[in-house]
């Protein structure tokens, strides 16, 4: 196993797929000469060159839509979002292009498309930069939401995205482009879509997430068992679209209780979907109501120690557990 | 009429010059065979027998001709909503597009697409779009594709004026020219973007292809009713697609006999029956062609009665087969949505993709 930052660990992934099919094209802003404005796909212009690293001008809606009509002709662009809240201006093409067109033309066309770039709070830069829209893209037949919280999560994950003959919406975080990880060294590490992991086996309670607050569960898990000897298990939904229901059922029949984090706002967010899930499907192995902890509902704040507590905090976690066990 | 006079510049240009005469009788089969194609779907709109909407693109047909009769086998197209003329320019059946109107499961698109979203790949017609401006940077994606697996081709990329004023296709016309690609967005300016006339949707000097001079862009305008015009116009930027990799914008002026749709309520207030009667009698594409075709000895009049009955004919067996065909099943609602799950491959066997309540 290598210890490689989450950034590396997709720079790694990208280098593997650019290698194995000469399809693949990367195309966004800055990153080529720039080597990427979060140095994701730093050294690949060099060791490409023009045709594979591709920098657009500041034009989402146009160079995204781009990328879709160059993936229905059998090309796998993978396109850069410097942030995922500049998708916002791209919308018609990734809702109605990349999401409708193939069952618009009743299956005649695939729009093997990955769009990738960080999506996540907590870096002080105002509300516009701050979204988290994996439940805005989810709500779409036809597209695939990905969420990786680890370095070796985002590697596999990002491979796997690539050579997916749907469009695949995957969604990094600037908060864990610097973390290090262990990362398997198997020569072709692909990780499923639609595969939860569990990240720390529990008996008590379940602590069901996805991105960075599956971190902020891990660290409240231990918080739980030092100081109230409740043993939590987190699970890392990884793929939102699609789900793994079976590991959340899973989770919630052994524990009986659950309580789900996330960074996206409460209403109509993805935990919205897992609690109506669990009701449904779980309801008699249930010990107590589903608790549910997310960002505070209001677009982000700017003041760096207001906007940590309006996302959700291990401490925020911790006290929603204790409601239930 | 004039028009006939100034196009006989046309008719000798070297692209028209080494056409066939079955080469010009199948344009104007292709003419007629749009025009009543869409009478007929008209008809049967009027019947209740389509949902939606129905943008017609009567009194436009020479653009579709004209232009997608210079493709050939490594060239693509892709339109807005009116994309029946080119739909059946490009190949694609009058049975599959009017079943597909009529929502039935022998549609092209099996009753998921309807009017507006025509598609066929394999004819390399990618829609059919129903978002005003929304396909011109796929047109642009298109072309990269062609430039980046070295093909020498082209992308005819259609709109209409009123799609001009949206931000992607400008957009879309940066990087058509920053990256050289192989496009060529056509606006088949019919003067009205839905009930707005020219003047009071855009603001523009000359012409609206002259926006491409702020690209560096090279363009041309000019009349979207002979044949041989549009054909002598537009080969310059089809060559310049193909031998230079390099984009052009065209303005065709045409002109629609119906509203936008035929839902379109005022379609008889923002336009007076004068202009529409004038467009019908002296500028219509089927009557022009067919003089031309006359004057050059190569049909007769009967000849031309012969050529449109069997459009008629075919217009109506369609309409047959349409109504005939069966609806789509509520099998179909959760099919076509993901590849992976369509084909049941190894990357669809985790997790679950639709949500039923």
């Amino acid at each position: 196993m290598a210890l490689l930052t989450y950034r590396e660990a997709l720079r790694a992934g990208l280098d593997e797929e650019l290698a194995r099919d000469e399809n693949v094209v990367i195309l966004g802003e800055e990153v080529a000469q720039y080597n990427g404005a979060y140095k994701v796909t730093e050294g690949l212009w060099k060791k490409w060159g023009d045709k594979r690293l591709v920098d657009t001008p500041i034009s989402e809606a146009g160079f995204i839509g781009m990328g879709i009509g160059a993936s229905m002709l059998g090309l796998r662009p993978v396109m850069e979002l410097m942030f995922w809240s500049f998708a916002y201006v791209a919308f018609d093409q990734i809702i109605n292009n990349a999401g409708c067109i193939r069952y618009m033309s009743g299956g005649l066309i695939n729009v093997p498309i990955v769009i990738r770039g960080p999506a996540n709070g907590g870096t002080s830069v105002g509300a516009t930069h701050s979204h988290t829209p994996e439940n805005l893209l989810a709500n779409m037949p036809g597209l695939k939401v990905v969420v990786p919280a680890t370095a070796a999560d985002a590697k596999g994950l990002i491979k796997t995205s690539i050579r997916d003959n749907d469009p695949v919406m995957f969604m990094e975080n600037t908060l864990l482009y610097g973390e290090k990880w262990e990362v398997p060294d198997e020569e072709d590490y692909l990780i499923p879509l639609g595969q939860a992991d569990v990240k720390r086996e529990g008996k008590d309670v379940s602590l069901i997430a996805h991105g960075r607050p599956v971190l902020t569960c891990l660290k409240a898990a231990e918080l739980l068992a030092a100081e109230y000897d409740i043993d939590a298990e987190v699970v890392d939904l990884r793929s939102i679209r699609p789900l793994d229901e079976e590991a959340v059922l899973a989770t919630v029949r052994k524990t009986h209780r659950a309580v789900l984090v996330e960074e996206n706002r409460p209403f109509c967010g993805i935990d919205a979907q897992v609690a109506s899930l669990i009701q449904e499907k779980a309801f008699d192995d249930l010990d107590a109501p589903v608790g549910r902890v997310s960002t505070i509902d209001a677009p982000a704040f700017y003041s760096p120690p207001v906007e940590r507590r309006q996302l959700p905090e291990s401490q925020r976690v911790i006290a929603k557990v204790l409601q239930i066990c | 009429m004039d028009t006939l006079a100034d196009s006989s510049v046309y008719a000798d240009a070297a692209i028209n010059q080494g056409l066939s005469k079955e080469q010009k009788i199948s344009f104007l089969r292709d003419l007629c065979r749009i025009r009543r194609f869409e009478q007929t779907s008209l008809k049967y709109y009027n019947l209740g027998k389509m949902g939606g909407f129905l943008h017609l693109y009567s009194g436009q047909e020479a653009v579709a001709v004209g232009t997608i009769s210079l493709l050939g086998e490594n060239d693509h197209v892709i339109t807005a909503y009116r994309d029946h003329g080119h739909a059946l320019c490009r190949g694609m059946k009058m049975d599959e597009c009017m079943a597909e109107m009529f929502g039935k499961a022998t549609g092209c698109s099996k009753g998921k697409g309807g009017s507006m979203h025509f598609f066929a790949p394999d004819k390399r017609f990618w829609g059919g779009h129903g978002i005003v401006g929304g396909q011109t940077p796929l047109g642009a994606g298109i072309a990269y594709a062609l430039k980046y697996k070295g093909l020498k081709a082209c992308c005819l990329c259609y709109l209409g004026d009123g799609a001009i004023n949206q931000g992607p296709f400008h957009e879309s016309l940066n990087l058509a020219a920053l990256f050289k690609l192989p496009v060529i967005y056509v606006i088949e300016n019919n003067g009205y973007s839905m009930g707005t006339s020219l003047k009071r949707s855009s603001a523009y000097r000359g012409s609206l292809a002259q926006r491409a001079e702020a690209y560096d862009m090279a363009w041309d305008v000019f009349q979207g009713e002979d044949v041989y015009e549009v054909r002598a116009r537009t080969q310059p930027a089809v060559e310049r697609a193909r031998e230079r990799s390099e984009p052009t914008i065209l303005e065709i002026r045409t002109y629609r006999y119906y509203g936008h749709s035929v839902a379109d309520a005022n379609a008889k207030k923002y336009r007076s029956p004068e202009e529409i009667e004038r467009y019908k009698t002296q500028h219509d594409p089927i009557q022009i062609w067919r003089r031309h075709l006359e004057a050059e000895g190569l049909i007769t009049e009967a000849d031309y009665e012969e050529i449109d009955r069997q459009a008629r004919e075919e217009a109506n067996h369609a309409a047959e087969f349409a109504e005939q065909s069966p609806f789509p099943s509520d099998s179909e609602i959760q099919k076509d949505v993901y590849y992976e799950v369509d084909h049941q491959t190894e990357a669809a066997r985790h997790g679950t993709y639709f949500f039923n309540t």
